[in-house]
């Protein structure tokens, strides 16, 4: 007889869906099958089972090769890496718990190292943008209860959140919302038709970069004040009867994502993004939301956030915490080539930095926690591979609304292996030892 | 267990009356004792003030809209940032501190307990990952219930059973305190961008009014027996004319009689009042009507208030009230984050300064210090500043100067831009009263745990209450200038926190054993309402039921007050 575990969380996307059901084994240690979750999610608690996975830290020699090494071995290098680091990078953290992010800062601080997150390639430029503006904001159920008129700006849901429009955005029949997606007017900026876009009533399929316009744009016409014939590739018609439509809902939301963030004007995007719904706020009620990639890049902010007081690139490295993004962001810093060690847990930057970054660390001493072979794995000195968070050790996380969801354990890791927050807090007690405080 | 002496000082306790008599203070075991042995640590208190550890009512310390204040203020960091020692973790704000910072700040300035204001219950866990992470004092916080939509639709129906059978549940899943109710009915209006700004304006859709939630809200507390009673911040905060609303909202409780067995005898507490005390019908006639609400206060003895005092620093408004956050950002046009959450709540935050060149922010300042110092029973008003709403707590010594001092008071008046046109619209230039340590004492330490209901606790000296000791530089038998009242009691020569020394000489030197404070109601089983939760979380929450509620291990040495409500 197999058993089913319910209200698993799912550690994959932003979206943290916490409907998941997992069918394990009578001996509660092989997973057989996941049901609600999406093709990824469900493919992350099935990775998770894969023969061939790593489950001894590895050592990679100078012909290329792997030693596998013991923990204690692994624990020791990590510790005498960062102790002996000027300014090592210690970058990742959003695909772990919050317990185990609490000890990586713990860590920092003994050595000081640069504390950077995910977002430095993601929403960071969303949190420049919102140390500048504000953002008036709401959880994902006000959406599903309210909402009416819905935009994604950049962003492509159908593929990089599946399930984010049936729980929370498109579909789901809410309180005052109860004909589902019959309630709601979808509007999809972007300049490919994406498989978001063929669901949205309105489609804007924009010139590339040039958001900060067609943005400018809808401001100006939510007052209805003077357009040029087209902008951004869109008429001023459509932009104006947009504008109508967006002024004439009783709730509003805009969704974006990497579109915005990362392309032409990025944090300026986000700005006037943000004053867009500000503006909106004068006529009906609307809010805005970054779509948060990692399942718990969130958190990693909220954790920096509370304990230091900033959300990403913070640099303890002088005694006190700083933060410059363009300086103690990971890439300048790696490019410029300020760090002398770096240690990854909870992403892959060999897969998604630039490849002079990706350089770099592979020249540098490097740590790799990740319970996945990774293109990171493969540049670092040492992997030490570790339990799944969310499958094998439970832990908290922040969903893109920053409600804090507990993960849940489904089965146990293999036998001997850590956890994040084990593995760091064996290198935390080493360096109490290797760390002289003054 | 280590024992303590704490010898010679003044020691000035409400608790068992004394004011300022000489006499020794002996812990033992992390509680007051009449006596230790001779192997006792002596701490020489000869020359200072011994009180115990203050207690802070009111305060946003910890949660999503804290964090959100620091996160998207890196300006709030310049300047404040001290490295690590041996004893301490890096620590850095100013307005929203860090969480280390939060706890070693309290704790210097000789507070022991704190409470945070306001917990959205969706965001539980953060709250309590923060309070976690807060070292040295003991936590608790207040779920807000006032915008909730069960409770909204139990108080319209009459069913206070119902709706207490529901707080109950809610603050065993959120581990939450008390009732906390802010702006009862404009936060849910604000998801439509609308707001109630009187006790009568009707909720959109749920047709019921704030006056009716709050007393709906004030039976179910004392149908309950909580330890607190209920906790309100009122409609319409800011707003020019709103001390009308403040008494019609305060008024509701001469209805209501205390129930509970924690030695509470009030039924209502009307946080930050300084906020609600505003006469006036726009900025230019803006006036203090603090007479008139602390007349009515003064004499209806079974509520309680805390100042609101404002402090005229750069500062980071939150709260749970998301109408008045828009309405302060179109006021200074600063950036402006928003939270609603659903079924239960919203909240907004917005930077704000209080320049003692604004006629207004100094009319604010005089209306808090008002109140103080208009106040007859000292047991029922508490110094706050609304953390960090009217300033940071780090500024409660300042206060403390203004309210010991007329002369700290004339000076800070003669250096306003408008004092002139401040002192037409305010009583503060005619005051000459000054705050004792007696009284200061039952502002800060008696009165706030007895609102609480933790007057077994926290707040005096008395034998068998937790060894919670301050000892101030501060000798009440010489005159001093007004700065070394504030230098005073920035800064304490000694703290001891149930028994363990957590602050010598102002320095951090343990991060003691903090203790989390949450209130465990058994009521009768009521099926209905389980039900009325099922079906909400199947169907309009966004996170699954058995995802809600805050597992233990999120609280540091959690201590459940235990309230008997089944019939």
């Amino acid at each position: 007889m197999t058993k089913t575990v319910t209200d698993v969380i799912c550690p994959f996307c932003g979206t943290l869906c916490d409907d998941l059901e997992v069918v394990v084994s009578d001996d509660g240690k092989t997973i057989v099958d996941v049901y609600n979750a999406c093709a990824i999610g469900a493919e992350k608690f099935m990775h998770s089972q894969a023969r061939d996975r790593v489950k001894r830290p590895r050592m990679q020699q100078p012909d290329g090769t792997y030693k596998e090494v013991s923990y204690d071995e692994a624990v020791e290098y990590t510790a005498q890496m960062l102790a002996n680091a000027k300014k090592p990078l210690m970058y990742g953290w959003s695909s772990t718990s919050c317990e185990a992010q609490s000890v990586g800062h713990e860590i920092a601080e003994k050595v000081g190292a640069i504390v950077d997150n995910t977002a430095t390639v993601c929403h960071g430029t969303t949190l420049i943008a919102v140390q500048d503006v504000g953002i008036p904001s709401c959880t994902l159920g006000e959406i599903k209860n309210r909402a009416d008129r819905i935009i994604f700006w950049g962003c492509n849901p159908a593929h990089a959140h599946p399930r984010h429009q049936s729980r929370y955005s498109i579909f789901p029949r809410g309180f005052f919302t109860n004909k589902g997606h019959k309630n709601r007017k979808v509007v999809v900026v972007d300049p490919r038709r994406t498989d978001t876009a063929k669901m949205a009533d309105y489609h804007f399929q924009i010139e590339q970069g040039r958001d900060y316009e067609l943005l400018s744009a809808f401001r100006v016409a939510v007052r209805g004040e003077w357009l040029p014939d087209t902008v951004a590739g869109i008429s001023k018609e459509r932009i104006y009867e947009a504008a109508e439509m967006l002024k004439s809902g009783r709730f509003g939301i805009i969704f974006f994502g990497m579109g915005v963030t990362q392309s032409l004007s990025k944090n300026h995007n986000i700005d006037e993004a943000i004053m867009l719904t500000k503006d909106l706020n004068d006529y009906t009620k609307f809010s805005i939301m970054a779509m948060r990639g990692h399942y718990n890049v969130t958190g990693s902010g909220q954790v920096m956030g509370w304990q230091f007081g900033f959300p990403y690139a913070t640099d303890l490295s002088r005694g006190f915490a700083r933060y410059n993004p363009g300086e103690t962001t990971s890439n300048d810093l790696l490019v410029r080539g300020e760090v002398d060690a770096v240690f990854v847990l909870g992403s892959d930057p060999g897969a998604h930095f630039p490849i002079s970054s990706v350089k770099k660390i592979s020249q540098l001493p490097s740590v790799c926690v990740d319970p996945h072979i990774t293109p990171t794995s493969e540049v670092s000195k040492l992997h030490v591979p570790v339990a799944f968070v969310g499958v094998e050790v439970g832990g908290n996380c922040y969903r893109m609304d920053n409600v804090p969801i507990d993960a849940r354990k489904v089965v146990d890791p293999p036998e001997g292996m850590l956890t994040d927050e084990e593995f760091l807090t064996r290198v935390n007690k080493r360096l109490e030892q290797l760390v002289a405080v003054t | 267990m280590t024992e303590y002496l704490i010898k010679n000082g003044f020691v000035f306790d409400p608790v068992q009356g004394i004011k300022g008599d000489k006499a020794d203070v002996a812990v033992k075991d992390g509680r007051i004792v009449t006596g230790v042995s001779s192997g006792a640590k002596v701490i020489d208190a000869a020359g200072k003030t011994v009180m115990a550890g203050a207690v802070e009512i009111h305060a946003h310390i910890a949660g999503p809209k804290v964090n959100e204040g620091r996160n998207y203020r890196p300006e709030d960091k310049l300047f404040t940032y001290t490295p690590k020692s041996r004893q301490s973790r890096m620590a850095g704000g100013f307005s929203i501190p860090t969480t280390f910072k939060t706890g070693y700040e309290y704790a210097r300035m000789g507070y022991t307990t704190a409470m945070e204001a306001a917990m959205p219950p969706l965001y539980a866990r953060h709250v309590h990952e923060e309070m976690r992470d807060t070292p040295i004092i003991d936590e608790g916080a207040y779920p807000v219930f006032g915008n909730n939509w069960f409770v909204m639709e139990y108080l319209k129906n009459g069913e206070i059973e119902n709706a207490a059978a529901y707080i109950a549940w809610l603050l065993r899943a959120s581990k939450g305190y008390a009732i906390k109710v802010v702006n009862p009915g404009g936060t849910e209006a604000w998801s439509w961008g609308l707001n109630c700004l009187t006790v009568n304006d009707p909720v959109p859709y749920f047709d019921i009014t704030p006056a009716e939630i709050m007393t709906g809200l004030m039976q179910a507390n004392e149908f309950l027996g909580l330890p607190h009673s209920m906790h309100v911040h009122q409609n319409s905060l800011g707003n020019p004319g709103n001390y009308t609303v403040t008494l019609d909202s305060l008024k509701l409780a001469e209805k209501i009689k205390p129930n509970n067995k924690f030695g509470r005898d009030t039924v209502l507490h009307s946080t930050h009042l300084q906020f609600h005390s505003y006469g006036g019908d726009n900025w230019g006639n803006f006036e203090s009507k603090s007479k008139e609400v602390m007349d009515y206060v003064n004499r209806q003895k079974n509520i309680t208030i805390d100042t609101g005092c404002v402090t005229l620093d750069e500062t980071t408004t939150m709260t749970a009230d998301g109408p008045f956050e828009h309405h302060l950002t179109e006021l200074n046009h600063l950036k402006w984050a928003n939270i609603d959450v659903e079924l239960e709540t919203g909240s907004g935050v917005v930077p704000y300064v209080y320049s003692p060149d604004i006629k207004v922010c100094e009319i604010q300042w005089a209306i808090g210090l008002e109140i103080a110092l208009l106040t007859k029973d000292h047991m029922r008003t508490f110094i706050t500043t609304d953390h960090p709403n009217a300033g940071p707590f780090i500024r409660y010594p300042r206060i403390i100067k203004w309210l010991m001092s007329a002369e700290a008071r004339k000076e800070r008046i003669d250096s306003f831009k408008h004092s002139a046109k401040m002192i037409d619209a305010t009583l503060i230039a005619g005051m000459d009263r000054e705050i004792s340590l007696y009284e200061l004492a039952q502002m800060t330490r008696a009165g706030p745990a007895k609102a609480l209901g933790l007057a077994n606790l926290y707040g005096g000296l008395a034998p068998g209450m937790d060894g919670d000791v301050v000892v101030y530089n501060f000798n009440p038998e010489k005159d001093h200038k007004p700065d070394e009242i504030e230098k005073a009691f920035s800064a304490a020569a000694f703290v001891l926190k149930r028994g363990t020394p957590v602050v010598v000489d102002g320095e951090i030197v343990s991060n003691g054993n903090k203790r989390t404070l949450w209130v465990d109601a058994k009521t009768d089983e009521n099926p209905q309402v389980m039900r009325d939760i099922r079906d909400k979380f199947l169907r309009y929450y966004s996170i699954n039921m058995n995802n809600y509620e805050v597992a233990g291990h999120f609280l540091t040495n959690p201590m459940a007050i235990e309230v008997d409500a089944t019939r």
